[in-house]
């Protein structure tokens, strides 16, 4: 049986599968921040003068707060005067359709397993495809158009639908909201957006998948999702990038609208690229990801399987607003080698009778790092309001670490809050006990963990949850001897 | 099938089996009994290759290969199968699942084609009836919250699954009620078969009224200090250890 330090070479063997860089010609910005990149982010991107006046304002919140310093992690430097904050295929014309898209690109998302072409994408699936600040091609979208859904890249629909993206952008996050969140509002490039309109429950499952290719780039995507009275949407996002000695920043916006009676599910695997096992390169995963549930009855879902960056750092929450409103968590983070994953959840409940569910599942292996943090805030009048926690780690090893942070407000005292939290390792019992049925060790670690993640995989959608199953098994091979 | 020679075992430096010698041939039912400590289930442990339990003398050959050169999954895959005392929870795996892989992995193993979902189902079927297993528990997680006696029913279904040519059954018996005890019985005497072996580790007489043993041997302080047939149980359940563990004092003694 090996010992630990070969345990841990075995997991700095593997490679990471989706480290091939693009060799693409591209329109790069030079490096640097100021107002005038702002300004030409939003001409090349010919948006109304309401958008650059709100891109400035971001700009202005950036430079006023400072970087955050509760986070359980030492936050390494990062100099934003370095980083490119535009990248984009060099091809002006915009897309009518697939035949015209760089055929480079196509392959790109090909090997990716993110096939565009309609014929070949996964059944009932749409896809939004980014590459670094540009978004590629959005499948399915006349079938989608027909049930007056909107889904298309965001540039598109400042383009298109102005006034809804004027009504709603920034009002879950705030482009003051924290400093990655005034940085995206001021220099975002691209993203998806998604309009369900009153009574549609949408057919298939929305997907945008985002790819960082140029070095030196940061991504800084936004999306906005608008679920009209009594509708319903599933929705997914993947991501990879090239393997890079350097960071590179990765600080998106994610906000969700949901009216009364409506329902949104977001589902998130996230794979970029995670570093060495030194530590040495990696993304850095800063994302803002808030949702609300505006209306009567509304219900936002998220759930998140967390495999790659250096480091992760995000807290999807939800604001639950409408009385009888419904929020849920569900998330898998695994951090090895010298990964480090501070996420977690908040949840508002500001509506009466107002319900949330959050159900973490952490996995440390190698020197890798996780911390849940989550916050559990009841207003004076979210009468009988309900809240149940539960948070587990799961060690690999003895060199990892997991940590716990909850955080319970209360001002209501007709609110029940509930909160279960264990830890425990892959005991060896368990392992010899599926070694004596036949069973290797590296694939009962991988049983082991499915099932221990169970729970968080189920709310997948089937296509994804296989495919998540999957990449937990490869994230975790040779973590134990 | 099994031939153990001058075995000698320790855990933690500590020794715990003294020299055991063994034969056991294809279609025979050897019990294996004494008193607490005596290195019964250190035995079982030894055998099935679990990582604490160092063998510092001896050998071990299994269907004429050297079993200590084995992994314990590949022990496992060559028809070595270990009924446990205290059989594993694993939250989340359901029964069928781990039982899927694990007969798949045997399968490999032998140069077989995996089985396909339908061959799967109606195998499974057919060993739930074979030795009375719920087929609610077939579908639950790997014996999560599973009473005492389910968990060692599992591992008599999954016995029946994987078809092993060794079973050891290790105190199979402790913490059965009268009623389990004839259903796991009676599993494992259909179980039997002129191809197959089993070693059936126990503290008490009362198992080996159901299935019963071709071979008894006694256990005591890390050797094999008596065999017989199958009234040399009823003789212990009778008389006790006593009078072997003074016996065996004798003969140390003397030597």
């Amino acid at each position: 049986m090996p010992n630990d330090n070969e345990i841990i070479d075995n997991i700095a063997n593997k490679e990471y599968e989706f480290g091939f860089v693009t060799d693409i010609e591209m329109d790069i910005l030079p490096a640097g921040l100021n107002e005038n990149t702002i300004r030409y982010i939003s001409e090349k991107k010919k948006e109304p003068e309401w958008l650059l006046n709100w891109r400035l304002k971001g700009f202005q919140s950036f430079q006023k707060q400072k970087l955050p310093e509760w986070q359980n992690f030492q936050l390494p430097p990062i100099d934003f005067q370095k980083i490119s904050y535009y990248a984009a295929p060099r091809n002006k014309k915009k897309y009518n359709s697939l035949d015209e898209v760089d055929p480079e690109l196509l392959a790109t998302f090909e090997k990716l397993g993110i096939p565009l072409s309609e014929q070949k994408a996964l059944t009932g699936v749409a896809v939004d495809a980014v590459f670094d600040s540009i978004s590629i091609a959005t499948t399915y979208k006349d079938k989608l158009k027909e049930l007056g859904i909107i889904f298309c890249s965001f540039g598109e629909a400042v383009q298109e639908h102005p006034e809804l993206v004027q009504k709603y952008v920034g009002s879950v996050v705030p482009h003051s909201d924290n400093i990655f969140a005034a940085l995206n509002a001021a220099v975002f490039s691209d993203g998806s957006f998604v309009y369900i309109p009153k009574g549609v429950r949408c057919p298939m499952e929305l997907s945008t998948y985002f790819r960082i290719n140029t070095e030196n780039t940061g991504q800084f995507e936004r999306t906005l999702i608008i679920a009209d009275e009594g509708s319903y949407v599933s929705y997914l996002e993947g991501c990879t990038a090239p393997m890079r000695d350097e960071n590179q920043l990765h600080a998106a916006v994610v906000e969700l609208i949901a009216l009364e009676n409506a329902e949104i599910k977001y589902s998130t695997v996230q794979n970029w690229y995670p570093g060495d096992k030194d530590g040495k390169g990696g993304i850095y995963n800063f994302v803002t990801k808030r949702g609300i549930c505006k209306g009567a009855n509304a219900k936002i879902s998220w759930t998140q399987v967390e495999t790659g960056s250096a480091i992760t750092w995000k807290y999807p929450s939800v604001i639950l607003q409408g009385d009888n409103s419904t929020g849920e968590f569900y998330s898998v983070a695994v951090t090895r080698n010298r990964q480090i994953a501070d996420t977690g959840t908040k949840m508002h409940h500001i509506g009466r009778n107002t319900r949330s569910r959050i159900i973490s599942k952490g996995i440390s292996a190698g020197h890798g790092n996780n911390s849940y943090r989550g916050l559990v805030q009841i207003g004076p009048k979210a009468d009988q309001a309900r809240n149940f926690t539960q948070c587990d780690s799961l060690l690999i090893g003895d060199q990892c670490g997991a940590h716990t942070f909850p955080y319970i407000e209360s001002k209501n005292n007709t609110a029940t809050v509930e909160h279960e939290a264990t830890t425990s390792k892959i005991g060896e019992d368990q392992i010899f006990y599926l070694n004596q049925r036949g069973i290797d060790s590296e694939k009962a670690v991988a049983l082991i963990i499915n099932g221990y993640a169970k729970e968080v995989l189920n709310q997948l959608p089937m296509e994804f949850a296989v495919e998540a199953q999957k990449l937990l098994s490869i994230t975790l091979e040779g973590s134990v001897g | 099938m099994l031939t153990i020679k001058n075995l000698h075992a320790e855990v933690e430096e500590k020794q715990i089996l003294k020299g055991i010698n063994l034969s056991v041939n294809a279609g025979e039912v050897h019990a294996i009994m004494g008193p607490n400590g005596s290195g019964k289930s250190s035995l079982a442990s030894v055998l099935a290759g679990r990582e604490n339990y160092h063998v510092t003398q001896g050998e071990i050959l299994f269907s004429g290969m050297n079993l200590l050169d084995m992994s314990p999954e590949v022990r496992a895959r060559e028809g070595l199968f270990l009924a446990f005392q205290y059989p594993i929870e694993i939250p989340g795996v359901s029964n069928i699942n781990f039982l899927k892989t694990a007969l798949a992995e045997i399968r490999v193993h032998k140069g077989l084609p995996p089985l396909d979902a339908k061959e799967f189902l109606r195998m499974s079927r057919e060993k739930q009836k074979l030795v009375e297993f719920d087929a609610q528990l077939v579908n639950r997680s790997l014996n999560e919250g599973f009473s005492g006696g389910e968990k060692k029913r599992n591992e008599i279904f999954q016995l029946a699954m994987l078809e092993p040519k060794l079973s050891i059954l290790d105190e199979t018996d402790s913490g059965l009620d009268i009623d389990a005890l004839r259903i796991v019985s009676k599993g494992v005497n259909k179980l039997r078969s002129e191809n197959n072996a089993f070693i059936i580790i126990t503290h008490y007489q009362r198992l080996l009224e159901y299935i019963v043993p071709d071979f008894v041997h006694v256990l005591y302080d890390g050797r094999i200090v008596k065999s017989g047939t199958k009234e040399l149980a009823l003789e212990l359940e009778e008389k006790g250890y006593d009078w072997l563990k003074e016996e065996a004092r004798e003969k140390a003694t003397t030597i």
